[in-house]
Parts: C-alpha cells; structure tokens; sequence
C-alpha cells in the first residue's frame, strides 16, 4: 500500500484529483487474493513440484526427475484413459450442442408454452451431474433394466449395456448429450439478439427458410456456438461423477470407462501415488489449456462477429 | 477470454422493439388467405406434438424413476410402465435407515455444506466484483485476467495439494475444505456474473452516495447489494445446486460416515446394493433429488438469466 501512496504522492496534482481506490480495493480483494494465493496458486505450483516427486504422504517427498512423466508414456492405462476422455468429449460434445442447437432453433418464434418446454429441456442439465442420476442410469442401462424392458416389448433382446465394454462409455456419452439444456438456453439468448430486419430483407429477396438459416442465422450464431463449445469441452474433460458410480470407481468394464479423471483419482486418492496423481494433473491441464487456446485461435477462422 | 462473447446486455437491442413494430405492421394487414392460415396452424399443432412427445422421452427415466420408488423391488426390474402395478411404500422407511446413520443426517450435513457455501459465495464474491466492477486500484486489468483463467482452471489439477494441505491442518473429515475456499471467492464464476451485473448499475447512484460522504463500505452495502438482488438470487441458486451435487471434492476431504453427505451417502449405498435393495436405493435418490427440483421450481427465473449472462451449467 505505501508504494502505491508513494507513487501517487511523486505523480503530483493530476494522480491527486482522481485518487485510486487501492486501499478499498485491498479490502474488498482481500478475501479474494487469500483464496488465489492458498487455495488456487500455492497448491498450482505445488503440484507441479509434486510432479516432479515421489510422495506418499506419509514420508516426505522424494525428487525423481521427470520419471512420473516417462511413466505415463508406458502407462497403458494412461494411454486408455486418455483415448476414452477424447472419445466421450469429442463424441458427445458436437452431439449434445447439435441438439441443443436445434431444440433452441425449434422454440426460438416466439411460440406459445416456450417457458413451460424451456424449463423442462433445461432440467436434466440441473440433475444431470448428480449421484442420483447416475444410479438412475446403472439401472436404466443394465441388463435388466428400463431400456431393455422396452426393447423386449417390441420383442429384441437388448444386452447389458452399462456391462458391456463396447456400449458403456456410449451410455456416458447419452448421459451427457441428454443435459443440452444448459446449451440451449444460451443459444436461446443469442437468437433472440439476431435483429428480425435481416430475416424481413432476406425474404423479401427471395430467401427461403434453409438460406436464410445458412446466410443470417449460423453466421451471426458463430459466436454463441463458439462459447458454448469451449465450456462445454472444459466441462467434459473434467466428468468424473458418472463414471464413477456407474462403473463402481473401478472404470470399467475392462476399462472401458476410464475417464482420466477417475484415473487421476485412483492413483492419488486410491494408491496414494500422489507424485505420479500430480503429474497426470499437470498434463490435464496443458491438454485442456491447450486446447482452449486453439479453439480461440481457430475461432478467428469460423466465428463472425456483427460488430 | 475478456472478450467473452456472450454479453448480451451489454449489445444495442433493436431487437425487441424492432420485432414488436414489425408484428404491429403485420397485424394491420389483412391475411387473406385462409388457405394458409389453417395450414400454419396445423404445423403449429404438430410442433407442439412433436416438442410434448419428445419432452416426455426426455423426462420418461425421472418420471419412472419416481414411480419405481413406489414399487417392489422386483417389479423396477420388469414394469417399465409408469404407474406402479403394486405400490409399495416401504422404500422410504427402508431406504432411510439402510445405512450406518439414518438419512436425514446426511441430509443435515449437506444442507450445513450448502448453507456455508452458500453464504461464502455471496459474501466473498460480491465484494471481489465491487472491486472489479467499481474501483480504480492498479493491477486491475492483470488481476481481473488472473480471475477469468481461473474460472477454466480444473479442480483436479490442485486437488492433491489441497489435499495435502488440508490435511496438514486436519481439516479431513470436517466441512472446511468445502467452505473455506467459498469463502475466500474462489468459484470466479461468480465474481465474473456479478462484475457483469456491477457493471449494469448507473454509475450515478454511487456518485451521488459519496457526494453524501459515504465511504465504499456503505456504497457496497446499501446501494449495490440491495440493486444487485437478482445477482446475489442467482448465484445463491447456483452454489446451491452444484455444492448439493457435488460430488469429487466431498469424496475426496470427506471419509468417515458420520460426516457423509448425501451424494456421498448415496454411493456408499450403491456399492453396498444388490439387485434386491434396488427399491429403498430408488427412494433416496429421489430424496437426493427434491431440493434440487424445489430449487429449480421456485428460481427458474435467476436460472435462466444466470446463463444467459455468463453461461454457466
């Protein structure tokens, strides 16, 4: 605080008569600063020099190098949670904004009853990540459960999906498309900002519904797509929840499950491998920074902004 | 990331008004072709069809799920009808004392997670926002950056020496490690949706405040947070919904039974059914689930606004 005092006080009359409000903001931030220094910033640099350890928590840890990172690259398992998170985030991201996209494209005119079918798309967002839901859909997708009971009463035997390693993961991935709610609401929001006057030209020029959806509506919507889609690959990098209790903490069958949080949860929490667990957080984090940053570099490519 | 392209308050809005007058104008001429006007009507109809049918698929499973809670166990794994066959209410009273403690001390101990979350959140991150929002303090541009990257940064990355620091203060197995950071303003998410709304306040109620002699102490207290309500309404929802499902941190700082919550609580008894406790399981989920819902149903307004502004989940 006395250097920024000190700062005003040599920058003479003109710093004098529109004072900052460092003291205040000091007040009002201290809260704040405390929670990024202790809770976000200290264990950041922490980790990354956990990484860089072996530690068990019960003896004091142990400087390995970069061994927990040559180790990941001969983990199979990490190579498998890997390929799972990218297949469930890669798969069911477009799925779940394509349907959140066109549920918001179907309810934006102004129609009769839109809050009513807005509240009830937009629930299964608010439940979608809780425990109870995901035992709701151990059960659904197991071999005795709802869906194969309605596949029976149309005569198929349907198999057991949660159980299965070739359907497990999709059952995820249907979980997760199911919550486009929350996606749709914003795309809502955006369409409401496109001004009518563009559609009124469009169709006085001859448009029809598809051009018009090509040539006003997806352009000037490229920005909302673009938000939602760096939220939403943020989010589905971090499921852990689903996974966890459909598959009993375990990830599978055969694995199949294994999202890398879980994983990351496992050697940390599971086999206290705390060293390696650090690791394997740092990674994420590079993998999830990384491909934020390209989102927003490619962005300047596809999304179009009207002002 | 300062550039966020969801602000929607912020853009010029000819929309409304343009739409309005545009509606106005079509209503004075005359539609003189019948014809169409039954056809539209009957595709509005089929719209409607279409939307309801697909609602109800959308919502079959909780809406079973909620009936299956009144079945027999056995009957969950072969009715997948919607009205139980044969009701059975026993779920409830089973489910209840199916573990080590009874349910509603689980569902005492969330709510006090909640509760404290809750309260952190408002506090702690309307005061970050009047920062953000109101002061001229060097740095801000920098430390308002730092806020928004961290609203992206994933838990997991510092969980394991928050783990290891909370447990040095032997905080495990106490609601600590989930309040304390609330309380410190560290869901940014918050701090940024009431920047947002900070920010949308006229500037000229705090000027003429301290034209009165009032310090940014009362400014915050009497001027800002009784304007910002609907702010505050929102992220008081919000916390209370992701805290109430909350499930990674409260696994992790919370491993003894008597300080489960609910989710917690719920897969403890998960690993513990077989196929014949499906019923009672069923029950508790649905209990899990009501405060959420009643939440949902009386906050749907600051819900929609919330991401709306900022897009959160």
């Amino acid at each position: 605080m006395a250097v920024i005092q000190e700062v005003a006080r040599t920058r003479g009359t003109k710093t004098e008569r529109r004072k900052g409000d460092g003291k205040a903001a000091a007040v009002f931030l201290a809260p704040w600063f405390a929670g990024l220094a202790l809770i976000t910033a200290f264990p950041l640099v922490a980790s990354l020099y956990l990484s860089f350890t072996d530690y068990s928590l019960l003896a004091a840890p142990n400087w390995i190098g970069i061994d927990n990172y040559t180790r990941m690259f001969t983990d199979a398992r990490f190579f498998q949670a890997l390929e799972v998170t990218f297949t469930y985030v890669f798969v069911s991201v477009p799925l779940q904004l394509a349907a959140a996209l066109a549920l918001a494209l179907v309810l934006d005119k102004g129609m009769r009853g839109l809050a009513l079918y807005r509240s009830a798309f937009y629930l299964p967002s608010l439940l979608g990540g809780s425990v109870a839901i995901a035992i709701l859909w151990r059960q659904v997708f197991g071999s005795d459960g709802l869906i194969n009971q309605v596949l029976a009463f149309f005569g198929v035997q349907g198999v057991g999906w949660v159980s299965h390693p070739d359907y497990a993961l999709g059952t995820l991935m249907v979980l997760n498309v199911w919550t486009f709610g929350a996606p749709m609401v914003i795309f809502l929001a955006g369409l409401r900002q496109i001004p009518v006057m563009y559609y009124e030209a469009a169709s006085i020029d001859g448009a029809g519904k598809v051009r018009q959806f090509l040539g006003i509506t997806l352009p000037l919507l490229t920005p909302i797509v673009f938000f939602n889609l760096v939220l939403q690959l943020i989010g589905a990098f971090q499921s852990f929840t689903q996974a966890y209790i459909v598959s009993g903490g375990t990830g599978g069958p055969v694995d199949s499950t294994l999202f890398y949080t879980l994983y990351l949860y496992q050697k940390g929490f599971a086999s206290y491998e705390m060293g390696y667990a650090s690791a394997m957080a740092w990674f994420l984090l590079l993998v999830v920074a990384g491909m934020t940053a390209v989102n927003f570099l490619a962005s300047k490519f596809w999304v179009f902004y009207d002002d | 990331m300062t550039d966020t392209p969801v602000r929607p308050e912020a853009r010029p809005q000819p929309t409304s008004g343009s739409r309005q007058a545009l509606s106005e104008i079509a209503a004075e001429i005359p539609d003189t072709t019948p014809r169409r006007r039954v056809g539209a009507r009957v595709r509005g109809l089929l719209k409607h069809l279409g939307l309801i049918a697909f609602g109800l698929v959308m919502l079959y499973p909780l809406l079973w799920m909620l009936s299956s809670s009144f079945k027999p166990t056995a009957l969950i794994f072969r009715e997948p009808g919607l009205v139980p066959t044969e009701w059975d209410f026993s779920n409830y009273g089973d489910g209840w004392s199916a573990l080590l403690h009874p349910f509603h001390h689980y569902l005492i101990n969330s709510a006090l997670v909640v509760l404290g979350s809750v309260l952190g959140n408002l506090v702690s991150c309307s005061m970050a926002a009047y920062a953000f929002a109101r002061l001229k303090f060097r740095g801000r541009n920098l430390w308002f950056a730092v806020m928004l990257m961290s609203i992206m940064l994933p838990i997991h990355v510092i969980i394991v020496p928050q783990y290891i620091l909370f447990s040095s203060l032997e905080w495990i197995n106490t609601f600590l490690p989930l309040i304390v950071p609330k309380l410190l303003a560290t869901d940014a998410f918050f701090v940024f949706l009431m920047v947002q709304f900070f920010r949308g306040i006229p500037r000229e109620f705090d000027e003429a405040a301290r034209l009165d002699g009032c310090g940014h102490g009362r400014i915050f207290v009497q001027i800002m947070l009784p304007l910002a309500l609907p702010a505050l309404a929102t992220t008081a929802i919000f916390t209370f919904i992701w805290t109430w499902n909350d499930f990674f941190s409260q696994l992790i700082f919370l491993t003894r039974p008597d300080m489960y919550t609910v989710p917690i609580a719920l897969r403890t008894f998960v690993d513990a059914t077989s196929n014949s406790s499906w019923g009672p399981l069923f029950a508790m989920s649905i209990v899990s689930l009501i405060p959420v819902f009643l939440v949902f149903l009386f906050g749907q307004k600051y819900l929609v606004k919330g991401i709306a502004t900022t897009g959160i989940k």
